[in-house]
C-alpha cells in the first residue's frame, strides 16, 4: 500500500493517538490468499489509489490481524470496516451494517475472521476506548478458494461497495475527493 | 464408558483447529487434532518470482505475519548462498525479537490466562490484600492498592452490563479454577496493563518494518530500510532512540510482571506440572544470527531426544545438514495424497500439496495438517523446546531465568519444583516467559550492535540477489514464537518450482503420522483430567499451552454438531 497517499502509515501515526483530535479509520480486513476473502483489503487499496483522504482519516490494511491494530482503533469517532460477509445472499451483494447491527454481525459468524476483530472491538469496549460509531460494509463472496484474484461477481460489486464506503465516510464527516488521475 | 467431546473453534482464518477427545473415567483416553482449513499457499507460489514469496507467505496467517516474511527470504538467500549486510541482519533481529515478545505477552495475558484466572472471582478480592501480596513479589509500579481498586470497580461495572465481550468464552466458576480472589484481581489488572505494554513491542515492529500489520521492509538480500545518521525520511538515530525507550518499558514488564505472574499461577496449580507431558522429543531452531551468513547465533537451538538434555544435537548454521536431511512430512491421516502412495513421507523439497478430502475418519484421514517428523519421529516445538535446547547448549541467561523461575515457584508453593516439571502444560507457560525474558535482553543487545555498527560508518542494508540459470534449493528456518518454522524453496531458472512451509503448529497439532504415531497435541492430551465433560476447560488448558494459532473463542459441539452453551456468568 502506498504510504505517501493519505495517512496509511500506522508506524508514524501510532504515537499521535489522542483522545481529543477527531479521528476516523477505514479498515480493510481479510485474507488476500483466499480469493474473495480479501475483498476488504482490495477495496481499501482501490480507495487509496483513487482518492485524496481528508485530515484525520487513516486507511488501514488490517489483513487478518487482530491485537496489532488495537492502538490504531482507540478513541475513534468513526470506524468503517470493509470485509467479506457471508449472509446467504447472492454473491456480490453489498451489505451495510450500522452501530446496533454490528455486534450481531460478529455474533452470527458471518465473516471468517470476525473473531480477531471482534476481540479487538470487545477489548476497546472494556477499556473504554471503543469507536463512537462503527459501520461495516460487507460483500458476499462467491469463492473462498486459494487464489489471489476476486471472482467475477465480487469484482463486479467493487464499485457499489466502494460507493457504500465513501457514503459511510461522508456521513461520518470524512468526505473523500477523487484524484485528478483516478487509478 | 467413554464419551466423545468435540471442540471445534470458530472459523478464524489462522489455525482452524478441531480437537476430539474420548473421555473415560474422568480422563482423556484418546485424542485427535484436526486442522480444519486447507492451506494451499504453496500452490499459489509455484511459477512466481522468488523475490515476491515473502510478501505472499506473510499473508498465510494473521498472527505470524513477520515470521513467514523472514523465513521466506532466508530460504531464498540460502538457495542463492547470498550473504546479507550486518545492518540488515540486526534490523531483522530487532523485528523478530519485538514480534516474539509481543506475541508471548498477548498469548499469556489475553489468550490463555483466562484458562486459569476466574475474572468474576476478582470481584470478591480485597485490593489492599492484593497489593500487599503483589508488592511482596515484585517491584512493578502498577501493583498499588489504588490501581487494584480501580480495576475492581471497572470490572464490576463491566460485568454488571451483561456485555461480557472478551470474557464470553471463559469458564467462570469451573471447579478447576483455583486461584484466590486476590490473585485473580492481580491477574486481571496485569491483563489490562499488558494491553498497554504490548503496543510498545508493536511500535518497534511498525517503525522498523515500515508498516504493521504486514511488514514492508524485508527483501531477498537484506532489508529496504535506508539508514541514516541524521536525514529525516529514513531510519534515523532519533527513531532508534525511541525504539530503545520502548525496549526499556518491555523489559520492566517482562521481568517484573510476566515472569512473576507465571510463577504465581504455576505455584497455585502444582498438579499441572504433572499433566500434558506427551512428546518429549524436542526441536528448536537457533536464531538471532550474529553474522550475515547465519553461521553464529545469539540463541542456540537443536534437537533433544527423549526429554534428556544430555542427548542434545546442536543445529549450527543456516546450511545445517542434520536439520536439512531430517525433516519429512506424511499424509496418511491428512487430507492430501502423494503420487508415491499415502504411506510415503516426503522431504519438503519433494513435497506435494494435492488435496484429497474425506470425512473426518478416526482411523483414516482427518486433518488438513500434514504430519511432519524428524528422522521418523514426531517432535514438540515451541518455547519449551527452545528453552530446553538453550539450557542443553549452556546458554547462560536462559539458565539464570529458568533457575530463578523454578526457585520462585518452589518458594511460593512451598514444595520443591525441579526442571522435570517443565515437561508439562504449566511448564510450557513458564518456558514461554523465560524465553521472553531472554528475548528482551537480546533485543537490547541487538539494538546496541546496530548502533555500534552504524557508528562505524557502515550504512549498508541490501545485497542485490541474482538468479542463475538452472536449479537452486534453499532451506530457511526461523525460531518463531510458536516454535521452529521452516520454508523450503526449489528455484528453477529464476522462478519458484516448489515451495513448502513446515510451520510450528503443524509440528505440534499434527495428526497421526505414517506409522500411526500421534502428534504432540494428541499425545499431550492423553490422561488430562476432565471434571465437567461439556466444559472441557482442562483440555483447552493443555491445547492453549502450546499457543496454537487460534483465539480463546472455542466452540464446544456435541457429536450431533449442536452447539453446547458453556458461558458461565456469575
Amino acid at each position: 500500500m502506498k504510504g505517501e497517499t493519505g495517512t496509511a502509515q500506522p508506524a508514524c501515526s501510532a504515537s499521535t493517538t489522542s483522545r481529543t483530535a477527531r479521528r476516523g479509520v477505514l479498515l480493510g480486513v481479510g485474507n488476500i490468499l483466499l480469493s474473495d476473502e480479501g475483498v476488504g483489503v482490495r477495496l481499501v487499496e482501490r480507495l487509496l489509489a483513487g482518492y485524496r483522504l481528508p485530515a484525520g482519516l487513516q486507511v488501514l490494511d488490517g489483513g487478518t490481524c487482530a491485537m496489532e491494530m488495537l492502538e490504531d482503533l482507540e478513541y475513534l469517532d468513526l470506524l468503517v470496516i470493509a470485509d467479506c460477509v457471508r449472509s446467504g445472499r447472492n454473491p456480490g451483494s453489498v451489505v451495510v451494517l450500522r452501530d446496533g447491527e454490528v455486534p450481531a454481525f460478529f455474533r452470527t459468524k458471518l465473516s471468517p475472521h470476525q473473531v480477531g476483530l471482534a476481540d479487538v472491538l470487545a477489548t476497546l469496549q472494556f477499556i473504554g476506548r471503543a469507536p463512537r460509531q462503527t459501520v461495516v460494509v460487507g460483500v458476499e463472496p462467491q469463492s473462498l478458494a486459494t487464489g489471489m484474484t476476486l471472482s467475477p461477481p465480487v469484482r463486479a460489486a467493487l464499485t457499489e461497495a466502494q460507493d457504500a464506503l465513501i457514503d459511510a465516510l461522508a456521513k461520518g464527516g470524512y468526505g473523500l475527493e477523487a484524484q485528478r488521475e483516478a487509478a | 464408558m467413554s464419551q466423545r467431546i468435540v471442540i471445534d473453534p470458530v472459523t478464524r482464518i489462522e489455525g482452524h483447529l478441531r480437537v476430539d477427545v474420548e473421555v473415560a473415567d474422568g480422563r482423556v483416553a484418546k485424542a485427535w487434532a484436526s486442522g480444519q482449513m486447507w492451506r494451499g499457499v504453496e500452490n499459489i507460489l509455484v511459477g512466481r518470482d522468488p523475490r515476491d514469496a515473502w510478501a505472499i507467505t506473510q499473508r498465510i496467517c494473521g498472527v505470524c505475519t513477520t515470521v513467514h516474511a523472514i523465513c521466506s527470504v532466508r530460504a531464498v538467500e540460502n538457495a542463492l548462498k547470498l550473504e546479507i549486510p550486518l545492518n540488515a541482519n540486526y534490523i531483522r533481529n530487532l523485528i523478530i525479537l519485538a514480534h516474539a515478545i509481543h506475541d508471548h505477552i498477548v498469548h499469556f495475558y489475553h489468550l490463555s490466562a483466562l484458562d486459569w484466572v476466574d475474572v468474576t472471582s476478582a470481584l470478591k478480592a480485597d485490593p489492599a490484600k492484593a497489593a500487599a501480596l503483589a508488592e511482596s513479589l515484585s517491584t512493578w509500579s502498577g501493583n498499588s492498592r489504588h490501581e487494584f481498586a480501580k480495576v475492581k470497580e471497572r470490572l464490576s461495572g463491566f460485568v454488571g452490563t451483561g456485555q461480557l465481550g472478551i470474557f464470553t468464552n471463559c469458564y467462570w466458576g469451573h471447579p478447576a479454577m483455583k486461584l484466590p480472589p486476590e490473585v485473580n484481581l492481580i491477574a486481571v489488572s496485569h491483563y489490562l496493563q499488558a494491553l498497554e505494554v504490548q503496543r510498545y513491542a508493536n511500535k518497534i515492529v511498525s517503525i522498523l518494518g515500515s508498516k504493521t500489520p504486514h511488514i514492508q521492509n524485508v527483501a531477498v538480500g537484506g532489508v529496504a530500510n535506508p539508514l541514516a545518521v541524521d536525514a529525516q525520511s529514513v531510519l534515523t538515530v532519533e527513531r532508534l532512540m525511541a525504539v530503545k525507550g520502548w525496549i526499556d518499558k518491555l523489559e520492566d514488564f517482562v521481568k517484573n510482571v510476566y515472569l512473576v505472574d507465571v510463577a504465581v499461577i504455576g505455584a497455585f496449580y502444582p498438579e499441572w506440572t504433572q499433566i500434558g507431558r506427551g512428546i518429549v522429543d524436542y526441536i528448536a531452531a537457533p536464531d538471532i544470527p550474529l553474522d550475515g551468513k547465519g553461521e553464529t547465533f545469539a540463541l542456540p537451538g537443536g534437537h533433544i531426544a527423549n526429554g534428556d538434555l544430555g542427548q542434545f544435537t546442536e543445529i549450527r548454521s543456516f546450511a545445517d545438514q542434520y536439520l536439512l536431511k531430517g525433516v519429512s512430512e506424511a499424509v496418511k491421516h491428512s487430507w492430501y495424497e502423494y503420487k508415491a502412495g499415502d504411506d510415503a513421507s516426503l522431504h519438503p523439497y519433494e513435497g506435494e500439496t494435492t488435496p484429497k478430502y474425506t470425512d473426518f475418519q478416526d482411523e483414516g484421514k482427518y486433518s488438513w495438517l500434514k504430519s511432519p517428523t524428524f528422522y521418523g519421529k514426531p517432535m514438540q516445538v515451541g518455547p519449551l523446546a527452545r528453552v530446553l535446547a538453550m539450557l542443553a547448549a549452556g546458554h547462560a541467561p536462559t539458565t539464570q531465568y529458568a533457575t530463578a523461575t523454578l526457585e520462585r515457584v518452589s518458594s511460593i508453593a512451598g514444595i520443591e519444583v525441579g526442571l522435570g516439571a517443565m515437561h508439562s502444560t504449566i511448564g510450557r507457560h513458564a518456558a514461554r516467559a523465560v524465553a521472553c525474558a531472554v528475548q528482551v535482553d537480546e533485543l537490547a543487545r541487538q539494538w546496541d550492535l546496530l548502533l555500534a555498527n552504524m557508528a562505524k560508518g557502515d550504512l549498508d542494508t541490501f545485497n542485490a540477489p541474482s538468479f542463475p540459470r538452472g536449479e537452486q534449493r534453499g532451506m530457511g528456518f526461523h525460531e518463531a514464537p510458536r516454535g521452529m518454522l521452516s520454508h523450503w524453496v526449489v528455484i528453477e531458472n529464476g522462478r519458484i518450482r516448489n515451495y513448502q512451509c513446515v510451520v510450528p503448529t503443524t509440528w505440534n497439532a499434527a495428526p497421526r503420522n505414517e506409522k500411526d504415531v500421534p502428534g504432540a497435541y494428541e499425545a499431550c492430551l492423553v490422561d488430562t483430567p476432565v471434571a465437567v465433560p461439556d466444559e472441557p476447560l482442562e483440555v483447552l488448558r493443555t491445547v492453549h499451552s502450546f499457543d496454537p494459532c487460534l483465539a480463546c473463542a472455542v466452540h464446544v459441539l456435541d457429536t450431533e454438531q449442536t452447539e453446547v452453551v458453556r458461558v458461565k456468568a456469575a
